[in-house]
């Protein structure tokens, strides 16, 4: 208890001076920023007794302070490239800081890619009302955090009607190299009416150091537009991710998130979208590969305020080693929502004996003329289906692999971006790889 | 020259069960042998024992594949000494590409042959001949294998792969199972056309009607875990007449 404590007075004191730094910054960010560290200060990291937060343990967290890195400003580094090249915008952030000199921008008619450290001078009133609009500080800490410090991030506009067809990347690369660093990056996309685009967000680790990624997305998809949302959390076995992210869809919009999570020790992402207007439409689908220790905690929320709303989710978790994962999905249709459409769906692999998932749907339903559905599964690889496929030669492990694979494939060939399937194909059997290797040698 | 296969006093259960029974018989290059029995014989568990299907605990005997310990070796390793088995119920398994599958099965079996492995191009080539042999539509290749399948795809892809890793030894597991007329002539003709005198099979069947196309050397007949009469074709024939219910007072006859 009091070293939690003390976490949060490190966390004041560094954000007073934070503050005294920025002084001279439009003003509607002091006043987000200290609405951020009133409601931090008032919540402090969350326990186990809040209810949200009752699967997951932050003892890593608040056992000692965490300190604010921008040393991404001027560093050299090499970004990873397992991924490869794709067309169009790609921009990378270190530590949550624009890097222009490892960016490439390209002029597409209806898009404006920009950073928020620019954009806060140029345009403070079109920020004003927008940053922060998606996502509640009151309710969320870590993103109240993140409001505290914040200062950098993504910002991504699309025109009325803009029609972009290369997938716009934002790279968040963490330096890591200093022990228990953290960084707070930030990303607002705003898809006007009958605008349509895909965007990639990627999360890499470059060093080794123990660090924390406090990560807020913010969306709002506009009526009649489409938005595709690819994120991609990759960071290293030492890296604790948090990422809150709020999505509001308008009229007959649609809005599509992919989450997939390999990477980190200790993860946590909260998805919430507000299906804000009638016919609005989303699909959320996750999957999370855990190996070794890491924990890796999603939460979904959403909610259906109004009539004629769909939601599709599919959340799969593949673990192994001592892994443990989670998975609560919330789906909230309000009185008013009549005919919603709403499914949700969470199977699970369990790869060894220590793995443990914890996967737990949650329907809430005030109206009646609703069709709701809900399932979790948790199982392992088939007995029948390893002995087939090595009655044809194929050895246990290429296997379990092919089958581990075949399970996430749901998933993976559903990335909107073709060129990304392959190669996290790939990271996903190597990181199973390692995990295997750990577990026989145990 | 040794035997392709030589079962000796083999004695096998599944669970607390004990099905097969002191099981002997022996099969030589080239030959093919029919295994007909009623329901719970122990048909499906002889193929079973001689792929290595986990759950199946032989209690006594042996089994020797080209002269060699078979029981000690690995699923995986059976099938690249080339040892195949043709499911009754092939698995389906979503997610995974068929074509994929076939291809690392080949390679694997080829690899531990010591021939080179084949790439995407010459693979897509000989799978494409293959598969025009037991007419399987090509769209099968692209598909999740078995997902979806008809009765008859799932069978004519077990041949398939017969047909692709060459076994010295094919066990079919009442591959006849479930098929008309027409899919029963085409993976019969599938099965003769590996017919040679380097390859034997173990056809296993209930129905005499599969050893119309797939004429046996020899045919067995299976009660109660062991084999209690062998003899030519015609034996196939002849059971088809008096079914398996005259074979059964035998049997009583026979027990000591």
């Amino acid at each position: 208890m009091r070293a939690t404590e003390n976490a949060h007075a490190a966390y004041l004191e560094a954000q007073a001076e934070f503050a005294v730094a920025h002084e001279g910054e439009p003003s509607f960010l002091s006043a987000l920023r200290a609405a951020g560290m009133a409601s931090f200060a008032d919540q402090g990291f969350p326990s186990r007794r809040r209810e949200e937060w009752r699967d997951t343990n932050l003892s890593k967290i608040t056992r000692e302070p965490f300190v604010r890195v921008d040393g991404g400003l001027t560093a050299q580094v090499r970004l990873d490239g397992a991924l490869g090249g794709l067309g169009g915008n790609d921009v990378a952030f270190v530590d949550g800081g624009y890097r222009e000199d490892l960016s490439r921008t390209a002029v597409v008619p209806g898009l404006s890619v920009e950073s928020l450290a620019m954009a806060r001078n140029l345009e403070p009133e079109w920020l004003d009302g927008r940053l922060g609009a998606q996502v509640d500080v009151k309710v969320h800490p870590f993103a109240a955090l993140n409001t505290a410090f914040l200062d950098d991030g993504a910002i991504c506009k699309l025109d009325p009607g803009a029609q972009v067809s290369d997938p716009i990347r934002f790279r968040f690369a963490a330096s890591a190299e200093v022990d228990r660093g953290i960084s707070h990056p930030r990303v607002l996309i705003e898809a006007e009416a009958g605008s349509r685009a895909c965007i990639v967000l990627d999360f890499t680790t470059l060093g080794s150091a123990v660090h924390l990624t406090n990560c807020v997305i913010e969306v709002r998809v506009g009526e009649n537009a489409h938005l595709q949302l690819v994120t991609l959390q990759r960071e290293s076995d030492a890296a604790m991710h948090f990422c809150t992210a709020g999505v509001e869809v308008a009229r007959d919009a649609h809005f599509a998130s992919h989450v997939v999570t390999l990477g980190g020790d200790m993860v946590r992402m909260d998805l919430e979208v507000l299906l804000a207007e009638s016919g609005a439409d989303c699909t959320m689908n996750g999957l999370f590969v855990a190996s070794a220790n890491q924990h890796i905690d999603h939460h979904t929320r959403i909610d259906h305020a109004v009539p004629r709303g769909t939601s599709r989710q599919l959340y799969k978790g593949v673990l192994d080693g001592k892994a443990k994962g989670v998975f609560r999905g919330r789906v909230l249709v309000r009185p008013d929502a009549q005919k919603t459409d709403a499914s949700q769906s969470s199977p699970n692999l369990l790869l060894s004996r220590g793995a443990e998932v914890d996967a737990k749907p949650q329907l809430e339903i005030y109206a009646d003329d609703v069709k709701c559905s809900h399932g979790s599964t948790i199982g392992q690889l088939e007995e029948d289906a390893l002995f087939y496929l090595r009655t044809r030669g194929l050895d246990e492990d290429t296997a379990r692999d092919l089958l581990t694979r075949g399970f996430a494939a749901e998933i993976i060939d559903s990335l909107p971006v073709s060129e990304l399937r392959g190669p996290l194909e790939r990271q996903l059997l190597a990181r199973l790889g390692e995990g295997r290797e750990g577990r026989s040698g145990s | 020259m040794a035997q392709v296969l030589e079962i000796r006093g083999l004695h096998a259960r599944a669970g607390e069960k004990e099905i097969l029974t002191g099981l002997d018989l022996e099969v030589g290059p080239g030959e093919v042998h029919a295994i007909m029995g009623p329901n719970g014989s122990g048909k499906s568990t002889l193929a079973g024992v001689l792929a290595g299907r986990p759950g199946i605990e032989v209690t006594a005997g042996e089994v020797r594949f080209e002269g060699a310990d078979l029981l000690g070796l690995s699923p995986e390793v059976r099938a690249r000494e080339g040892v195949f088995l043709a499911f009754q119920y092939p698995v389906e398994i979503p997610g995974v590409n068929n074509n994929y599958f076939l291809k690392a099965s080949l390679n694997a079996v080829r690899s531990h042959r010591g021939q080179d492995e084949l790439d995407a191009m010459d693979f897509l080539a000989l799978c494409r001949e293959k598969m025009a042999r037991v007419e399987m539509p090509k769209e099968l290749l692209s598909r999740p294998i078995n997902d979806g399948f008809s009765g008859g795809e799932k069978k004519r892809n077990e041949i398939l792969q017969m047909l692709l890793l060459e076994p010295k030894l094919s066990i079919l597991d009442e591959t006849d199972s479930g098929l008309d007329i027409d899919a029963l002539r085409l993976v019969s003709e599938g099965v003769n056309a590996l017919r040679s005198p380097e390859r034997s099979m173990l056809v296993i069947t209930h129905y005499q009607r599969l050893l119309d196309y797939v004429v046996p050397d020899f045919v067995h007949v299976l009660a109660e875990g062991r084999i209690v009469r062998s003899g030519g074709k015609e034996l196939a024939l002849e059971l088809e007449e008096t079914g398996y219910r005259s074979l059964e007072s035998q049997t009583a006859a026979t027990n000591p």
